[in-house]
């Protein structure tokens, strides 16, 4: 696959329509898949996947051989996902805040939280249970690799903040994944100082 | 030797680094972690955790159907505005040359005005 991905994009650049259609084709899954992480919603990650392919399609002569096809479409992906909520917020006057809200639980069925067994079906659910900002870095990080100064790029943000949603984040999903016991434990101050 | 006595949020940041394999624990950190039950339980989590996040890394999610059709679409429009652009530029580009040309042939045909009206005075 990598390597009919190059020859694609190398025929695109010089030109070729056609190829640059048969690209969007084999590599739009793997970019929905980005943008519905990163948006939450398959109508706004929809939206974004236009947009992503728009920008590569006029930034393609950009494009250097040095980094892999899929990772620059990352890059767009995010980018064009963290205007497009940005946007969205703007637009319905909500505060830009990446506070962590504890509802996530509260509203859930406790029978699908049973059929939720695997940690991978329980971390689907907590993943789009964390606040946009804080999922971004993660997603970014964590499922596709990103460097945290291509992560802090993207999303508009230096890199030490990119590094603190980083840790929220991871810190939020744990405790949802592996909700500890009620405290006892003496080394426990850390909730007086969490952000 | 002195080291600095730290507790649970001190280390809190660095464990998932540290599970993640991006960085060996701080000396200070490890020896709070190898006398801390509870950060070696963190460690153990962001783990698995971490590697559960790395699994959905292969996972494709699908769109309900007509999302390919869509990208194509629209790429069309921007490419069939990108080819009239250009063409656009190109036109301007043939008309001001189109100006040029007439320029030069003004310029030249003023020449040739010019060495006959010498000519003619050298006759005369
Ligand atoms: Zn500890």
């Amino acid at each position: 696959m990598p390597e009919e991905v190059a020859g694609l994009v190398a025929a695109a650049q010089a030109g070729d329509r056609k190829a640059f259609d048969e690209l969007v084709r084999v590599t739009y899954l793997d970019t929905y898949t980005l943008a519905y992480r990163l948006t939450g919603n398959e109508e706004d990650a929809r939206d974004v996947v236009q947009e992503a392919y728009l920008r590569a399609f006029r930034g393609l002569k950009r494009f250097r051989g040095e980094a892999r096809f899929s990772t620059w479409m990352y890059r767009i992906t995010a980018n064009c996902a963290s205007t497009h909520l940005g946007k969205r917020r703007r637009h319905r006057h909500e505060e830009l805040t990446d506070e962590v809200v504890d509802e996530l639980h509260s509203g859930a069925d406790p029978e699908a939280s049973l059929e939720a067994d695997s940690l991978r079906a329980q971390l689907q659910e907590v993943l789009r249970g964390l606040p946009p900002k804080l999922r971004a870095v993660v997603v970014l990080r964590d499922i596709y690799d990103l460097p945290h100064e291509a992560i802090a790029a993207e999303l508009g943000i230096s890199e030490s903040a990119a590094k603190v949603r980083l840790h929220r984040a991871r810190r939020k999903l744990r405790e949802d994944l592996f909700p500890m016991p009620a405290d006892d434990d003496a080394c426990n101050d850390r909730d007086a100082h969490a952000v | 030797m002195q080291y600095e006595v730290l507790n649970c949020e001190d280390v809190a940041d660095v464990l998932a680094d540290c599970a993640r394999g991006e960085s060996a624990l701080p000396v200070e950190a490890r020896r709070h972690v190898e006398q801390c039950l509870r950060c070696q339980a963190e460690v153990v989590q962001y783990r698995k955790l971490l590697r559960a996040l790395h699994k959905m890394r292969t996972e494709l999610l699908e769109p309900a159907p007509g999302l390919l059709a869509e990208v194509l679409v629209g790429l069309e429009v921007a490419g069939e505005r990108q080819a009239l652009r250009s063409a656009l530029a190109g036109k301007k580009v043939a008309y001001i040359g189109g100006i040029a040309a007439a320029a030069t042939a003004a310029a030249a045909g003023g020449a040739i005005v010019l060495v006959r009206t010498r000519a003619r005075r050298l006759a005369s």
